[in-house]
């Protein structure tokens, strides 16, 4: 047990809280005496970034609260009232909306930033979980919080989105009249996602931020290198490549932030829908349950999932599965990815092909989910999702490099891909059929890439030797 | 080891204890949630809004499209012209279900070719078999964007879902089942009521 009274060497008001609090205990912990690597690189600034502008939105959030009413009657017009009666109303909007899209972009860089250095490695992979969970959170939160400007889009966004429970078997039908409260989406369903845009998910955000921080400050941070700081240290018990979070960090962050903060700015004055990305045309439209607009598309930061939902077609339900799966499979990445080196500097080629590789996918899913379906697309995007979930494995095989493991890889996951095509072939619809014959190398060249290129290129497959201390 | 021992920790009567205060701590957690779970469930207006609805037909022209709405989904009315009945057969090979086997998409008195009791008046409710979208009446022969095979029907904007000019959806379209005929009967020659059967089926 601690002394009574707590010993402090602080004077004054600090010293009277902190006999109470341990507020310098907490400060050196986090910030004064948090030691993180030296050799940080511009991808470490994304972190900073997601917590800025969880507080714009949150502060935003707030004050369109006070002007906002979540009623079907009264929700789109609301909206038009703060951009054009209350004063800098459309300022506040558009930070809001900016911010969103800027969460995702900024999300989506650190996640990327995770993969690329292997931080869900040593002990690290709750701090991953946890992140995961925070993006879950924020794609639910999003999800909501477009529903309630009441337009053509949130309502057949939502629309789509909530019949995806529908698909469940069973208990499909029951389970989304209760969470639509009614037979289709009406007042009781704004009313409810407002409850939980403004109030339950947003603690949910703020708690498991803070839960992801102290898993984070309780490993330590990784670096570009992979290098475990923690393991070599001065007669003081500092890491010798260590610096302390502040000043050196602090400092540090703050051009970033500018710079940042010019492009998000920069945004909302001079082009805050984004051409329709940021903020859909179709929602300048009031919600109208009787009109479905002519092309439906969620917003960018879903588009990649929603490719995937889309080429299933299977079953409904497996759509769903298949889009939920895509999330789901990223948690237990670290559990896939059993190579014990952390950066992508030090493992060989074919493992940075593989993640360059699975970003592209990525991108190439978004672009396609706000694309009106054709043949050609279609196939593509079932093309696109098939390399998705081959990465997972592809990551798996490559925890060790040894040829003969990648050779049977590739037959084991070729052949998969092309019992699938034999099962989707059907030469009675020529389109589809030719569509498979002329696509299907883009799994096949994919796993090529990955998994036989090692065997011809021996330099494909060299990993390099991970240095005692950072480089730079 | 005396029970008079203050300082022995009896373990099994602890974790007795413990195992006891977390049911009924567990009991108590969804007695609490029960009714906050129940507020979610339609309340007596959405239940009320879900009454049957009247639609009098005379006034709809041959190949028009009215919309109603009935527990807030749009229902079409079509009134099919002759040529587009005697065009219906013609979509069968290229439907997933053109016998209208899956039996919860349509009334027994609805399982019949053209899907409906009156083989002219097509009563549909307007919401894709897929992910809930409406799909946009289209029933122009052959327009370009649809292909030379386009017997008129409806086109879901959303995930290109297809469907013919009897709500029967096509194959190779993320629409697994035919569009559903809402339950209805005809209260006279002019007039049909949504959402009941009528008794007499």
């Amino acid at each position: 047990m601690a002394t009574y009274p707590r010993k402090t060497d602080a004077t004054g008001l600090l010293g009277w809280v902190d006999e109470r609090f341990p507020v310098v205990q907490t400060w050196k912990d986090h910030m004064s005496e948090y030691y993180a690597p030296k050799n940080f690189n511009v991808w470490y600034y994304f972190g900073v970034l997601a917590m800025l502008v969880l507080v714009i939105q949150i502060v935003s959030g707030i004050f369109l609260t006070m002007h906002y009413k979540p009623d079907t009657g009264m929700a789109f017009a609301s909206v038009e009232y703060i951009m054009r009666d209350v004063p800098g109303g459309w300022f506040i909007r558009y930070m809001h909306s900016t911010g969103a899209s800027a969460f995702f972009i900024v999300i989506y860089f650190h996640m990327f930033r995770g993969l690329m250095y292997g931080s869900y490695k040593g002990k690290r992979e709750l701090v991953w979980l946890i992140g995961m969970a925070l993006y879950l959170a924020l794609m639910a939160e999003a999800f909501m919080g477009y529903l309630l400007p009441w337009g053509q889009m949130s309502f057949w966004g939502a629309q789509v989105i909530i019949n995806l429970f529908n698909t469940i078997p069973g208990i499909g039908g029951f389970l989304s009249e209760f969470i639509r409260g009614d037979f289709v989406i009406s007042d009781p369903t704004l009313n409810r996602l407002f409850a939980f845009h403004v109030a339950a998910v947003p603690l949910i955000l703020v708690a498991l931020v803070f839960v992801h921080i102290v898993a984070l400050h309780t490993v330590g941070s990784n670096n570009p290198d992979g290098v475990e700081i923690k393991a070599l240290k001065n007669e003081k018990g500092i890491p010798l490549d260590g610096i302390p979070f502040h000043p050196y960090y602090t400092v540090h962050d703050i051009p970033a932030i500018v710079v940042f903060l010019m492009a998000f700015f920069a945004v909302i004055f001079f082009m805050p829908e984004v051409g329709g990305y940021f903020l859909e045309h179709a929602n300048f439209e009031p919600a109208n349950p009787l009109k479905t607009p002519e092309h439906i598309a969620p917003v960018w930061y879903f588009t990649p999932f929603y490719t995937v939902l889309r080429a299933v077609t299977l079953s409904p339900f497996m759509g769903t599965v298949a889009m939920f799966g895509a999330i789901i499979m990223l948690f237990v990445l670290p559990w896939l990815d059993r190579n014990p080196i952390k950066s992508w500097r030090y493992r060989n080629t074919a493992h940075m092909l593989n993640l360059a590789i699975f970003a592209s996918v990525f991108i190439v899913l978004g672009y396609l989910g706000v694309k009106p379906v054709t043949p050609e697309l279609k196939e593509m995007g079932v093309r696109m999702t098939e390399i998705y979930f081959l990465f997972f494995a592809v990551i798996f095989i490559h925890s060790k490099t040894n040829l003969s493991r990648y050779v049977i890889g590739f037959v084991i996951l070729a052949g998969a891909v092309v019992a699938i095509d034999f099962w989707r072939y059907n030469p009675d619809d020529a389109i589809s059929a030719a569509q498979i014959m002329k696509q299907w190398i883009w799994p096949i060249g994919y796993l090529a890439l990955t998994l036989l290129l090692p065997l011809v290129m021996k330099s494909c497959n060299a990993e390099k030797a991970v240095p005692e201390r950072v480089t730079s | 080891m005396s029970d008079s021992d203050s300082n022995t920790v009896d373990v099994k009567r602890r974790r007795m204890l413990i195992a006891g205060t977390a049911v009924v701590g567990a009991v108590g957690t969804i007695g609490f949630a029960a009714p906050l779970a129940i507020s979610w469930l339609p309340s007596a207006r959405a239940k009320a809004a879900g009454a049957p609805v009247e639609v009098n037909i005379s006034k709809i022209e041959p190949g028009q499209l009215v919309r109603v709405i009935w527990r807030g989904k749009p229902i079409w009315l079509v009134s099919r012209t002759d040529e587009m009945i005697t065009n219906l057969p013609s979509n069968d090979a290229n439907l997933r279900d053109p016998t209208s086997s899956v039996e919860t998409q349509q009334p027994a008195y609805a399982k019949n070719p053209s899907r409906a009791r009156k083989t002219e008046m097509l009563v549909l409710i307007g919401i894709c078999t897929h992910l809930g979208c409406s799909p946009t009446y289209r029933p122009e022969l052959a327009p370009a964007d649809l292909g030379a095979d386009w017997k008129g029907g409806w086109y879901c904007p959303c995930h290109g879902s297809r469907f013919d000019l009897a709500g029967r959806v096509f194959k190779n379209v993320p629409a697994p089942t035919n569009l559903v005929v809402p339950p209805h009967f005809y209260k006279s020659d002019d007039v049909i009521l949504i959402g009941e059967d009528g008794g007499a089926t």
